[in-house]
């Protein structure tokens, strides 16, 4: 017990502490704050040119030279595409997840490797996609339409679909499936209680795919073109939201810059609103497993 | 009885079969790219397209260096800008944040997340450029436009804060409190617990985080097209413009396919981009499920 | 239910050897942990150089006490600990007691060994690095030194700087007491810390701690009466956040004085 340690200088090491600290601290606060920075600067720069005109309807002649009309056309081009792919990105991705969570044993290579994919493609960026989809279309001889955008942004959600399902499937306890089985149930009438029971969070799902389908513009870009017309015709090309903001930000005339301020403050709302669903939902569904 | 079973081994095959669909899709994107890409391989060897600065298309040169380097410059900037910031509110929100703060700070995580990269750019057009150029800049004596590079590296340091954040909080949560007991235990500060512990154990998730964060920047198109200036040169500054390979495909497909082999060029473009990604993402996959099932 | 009266308490304590100041001196010690009371007027001097285990059925609050000790529970949230808890004479609760030294003062030995994830050497110098030794070759020392006493130094001096997670868990624990021991404590806590092991291993650390108490004062938590019996002087039986009885091993478990304390060593409740 002779031996004794060099002055430990407690102090130094304390305002060390204290430093690292302060220093977490101001991260923490520029990251949080940089959200609201966003959102301030688009509201900030694009509620004095929003108008009620902007948003109920489509370009008049002249429009991107700063004369009358609105966005309605994109709006609604961005809700049917957002809308389709996500419906047709549910349709798939819900049978998909059920499928590697209860057919296929968990810990089995194709459930891993499967869902291994998901993740990886998760990552793989719109512009990709839209490069492959616009090859294949011209391919096929279809040209930049609605449906093109509609098959692109479908592939891009799946992965967001199964993603997310898979992992609210990881919370259903096992007892659940297990006692189903137990009362004689196949594997779908398990899937369709295991269904049931986070039903609050597929809609969360379909919430986040939708809001990266209306916020896509890499994907969109080659494969769904742009119109000023109202979207009609699946095959046409159609506008889009984010589109319509890139195009017009573009533009050096000072009018249709600030309709593009306009523009970017209705995405923003549209994602906010989307947010504010899934937050709620994701309560209810907290609420729900108690 | 047996109708019920019927239905089951239905949608048993059903599913599957959307499965295998999926998968094979993804095979022929990786497919489609590489057969479009093929004539330019064969006009040029691939590492005289990856080394080559030359972009001339009429000439028939494509070189892809320029590009490459545009995207290793915004990528790296903005991991400069927030791995550190990333590790450090991640940290403190494990650590030191009240349940309750983490509770409100997380969820916004998400908002972030949801932007879409049109807002990004808007926000990069609007703030991050004109600060460059009036500010920024000139404290170095230099006069630029502020689409540069560095407008692009702040900007995707923003848009990849939620996965960097999302990611570094789970896998610190996973390091064991009775480890950092021990630690504490021999009489270390909190703050010498983390560093010397928490932070080595939680080092590989830590860096798979970094890699996805690179691979979101790597495939970020519209944001970084807004604001990099979007000029085929080599960056030599910060606050040089810079034009990455998402944003060469983004501003050019569809539009100069009369000239012979650019078609080609761009998709191998894409086929780099998709590669790369795939690679990060695989690997950086794996290391974290590793690491969840160990935890 | 009854409890000891404090003249009681001071009747017990008065059966320990009190010549020398003890180490470790508890004081209507009161720990509430998100409201709930989960240890209430505990009062009590740890005798110096020998084993006292805690026991009680789970959830009794022995791990609580244990961990108030060493002020590991300050940093979960919604604890409020009141009375005191002197350690040298000193408050460890008290306003300007710099919680790195308490800590530094006791070695713990949690219930699984937890090696913090660097290698085998790493591990012991950890302690003595953090508090300023930087000389390599007092660290080697402390390093072989430790490994010694907890007889490790054999099996594992060819390896020194592999990773400590490549070590049976026996060889882990054994390598956590000496990393503890490291740092000059005068006391170790043991929070039943054989309770991962195998009967061999449990053997191993069960000898060694009762080497090490000519040197150290030691609390162990357990839950295993015959391993109080077989390596404890004193134990302390705790039963709903309460002290029920303190006193001498064979006293304790031949004849105890209160009735609950009957009932738990014969094993009416657990």
């Amino acid at each position: 017990m002779a031996r004794q340690f060099p002055n430990q200088q407690i102090e130094w090491r304390l305002r060390k502490e204290k430093i690292a600290k302060i220093l977490m601290q101001l991260s923490g606060i520029l990251i949080t704050g940089s959200l609201f920075f966003i959102v301030g600067t688009i509201l900030y720069k694009g509620l004095p040119y929003l108008s009620w005109e902007m948003i109920s309807q489509a370009p008049q002649g002249g429009f991107y030279l700063g004369k009358g009309g609105g966005i309605l056309n994109a709006i609604l081009g961005s809700l049917y595409l957002a809308l389709a792919s996500t419906g047709i990105a549910t349709l798939v991705g819900i049978p998909i997840s059920l499928y590697l969570n209860l057919y296929v044993p968990k810990n089995s290579f194709t459930a891993r490797s499967a869902k291994l994919l998901f993740d990886v493609l998760f990552g793989i960026p719109s512009i990709v996609y839209g490069a492959i989809a616009f090859s294949i279309m011209i391919w096929l001889g279809i040209r930049a339409s609605l449906l093109g955008g509609i098959i692109t942004i479908t592939l891009l959600t799946i992965p967001i679909v199964v993603r997310t399902i898979d992992e609210l499937l990881k919370t259903v306890p096992i007892d659940l499936t297990q006692v189903t089985f137990s009362l004689g149930a196949t594997r779908w009438e398990a899937a369709r209680v295991v269904l049931k029971y986070i039903r609050p969070g597929i809609f969360t799902a379909i919430l986040l795919a939708f809001g990266r389908a209306i916020g896509d513009v890499a994907g969109v870009l080659l494969t769904t073109g742009f119109s000023d017309n109202m979207p009609k015709y699946i095959d046409e090309p159609a506008a889009t939201l984010p589109l319509a903001i890139f195009f017009q930000l573009s533009s050096p005339i000072p009018e249709v810059q600030g309709r593009a301020y306009a523009s970017a403050l209705v995405l923003t709302f549209i994602i906010l609103f989307i947010v504010l669903c899934t937050h709620l939902l994701a309560a209810k569904q907290k609420k729900h497993k108690l | 009885m047996t109708y019920r079973l019927w239905v089951d081994k239905l949608v048993q095959f059903g599913s599957a079969f959307l499965l295998a669909a999926k998968i094979l899709v993804v095979l022929m994107i990786a497919l489609g790219l590489t057969i479009k890409a093929w004539p330019l391989l064969q006009h040029e060897n691939l590492w005289e397209i990856l080394s080559s600065s030359v972009w001339s298309p009429l000439k028939g040169h494509f070189g892809f260096l320029p590009f490459i380097l545009g995207t290793i410059w915004v990528t790296l900037i903005a991991l400069i800008i927030s791995v550190p910031l990333c590790i450090m509110a991640s940290i403190y929100l494990v650590e030191f944040a009240s349940d309750r703060l983490r509770k409100s700070v997380l969820p916004l995580m998400n908002v972030l997340a949801a932007i879409p990269p049109v807002l990004y750019g808007v926000w990069g057009i609007l703030f991050v450029v004109p600060i460059i150029s009036q500010y920024i800049a000139p404290l170095f004596g230099i006069e630029t436009t502020g689409f540069s590079v560095f407008a692009g590296g702040i900007v995707l340091a923003v848009m990849i804060f939620p996965i960097l954040i999302s990611i570094m909080v789970e896998v610190m949560q996973t390091v064991p409190q009775e480890l950092k007991d021990a630690s504490l235990s021999l009489g270390a500060t909190h703050w010498e617990t983390i560093v010397s512990v928490s932070l080595r154990k939680a080092k590989p998730g830590i860096i798979a985080a970094i890699v996805l964060g690179i691979s979101r920047a790597i495939g970020e198109t519209i944001a970084v097209l807004m604001v990099c200036g979007n000029v085929p040169q080599i960056p030599a500054s910060w606050f040089d413009a810079g034009y990455p390979i998402p944003a060469l495909i983004a501003n050019n497909f569809g539009e100069m396919m009369s000239i012979p082999m650019y078609d080609a060029a761009l998709m191998f473009a894409a086929l780099l981009l998709f590669v790369i990604i795939f690679g990060f993402n695989l690997i950086s996959r794996i290391v974290l499920s590793r690491l969840e099932d160990h935890g | 239910m009854h409890t000891l009266t404090s003249s009681e308490t001071k009747e017990t304590q008065a059966l320990i050897d009190t010549a020398v100041k003890p180490l470790i001196q508890i004081k209507d010690l009161n720990v509430h942990i998100e409201g709930k009371q989960i240890l209430k007027n505990v009062s009590l001097d740890i005798p110096n150089n020998s084993i006292t285990s805690i026991i009680g059925p789970s959830g009794c609050g022995k791990t609580t006490l244990l961990k108030t000790l060493n002020r590991l529970l300050d940093d979960s949230k919604e604890v409020q600990v009141s009375g005191s808890v002197l350690v040298d004479g000193d408050d460890i609760y008290g306003r300007d007691a710099e919680v790195t030294h308490i800590r530094k003062k006791m070695g713990l030995l949690s219930q699984k060994p937890f090696p913090l994830p660097m290698s085998i050497y790493d591990n012991i110098v950890y302690g003595p690095r953090i508090h300023g030794e930087r000389d390599k070759n007092k660290l080697k020392q402390i390093a072989e030194t430790q490994l010694r006493n907890v007889g490790l130094w054999d099996e594992v001096k060819d390896r020194l700087h592999t990773s400590a997670t490549r070590l049976s868990i026996g060889q882990q624990q054994r390598l956590c007491l000496a990393r503890g021991l490291a740092v000059q404590p005068e006391i170790i806590l043991g929070d039943e810390s054989t309770s991962a092991l195998d009967p061999i291993s449990t053997q191993t650390i069960e000898n060694l701690l009762i080497d090490l108490k000519k040197d150290y004062t030691i609390v162990l938590v357990t839950h295993i009466l015959r391993q109080a019996r077989r390596v404890s002087d004193y134990i302390l039986f705790v039963y709903q956040g309460e002290v029920v009885e303190f006193g001498k091993t064979e006293d304790i478990l031949l004849n105890p004085q209160q009735e609950l304390t009957k009932q738990y060593v014969k094993g009416f409740i657990s």
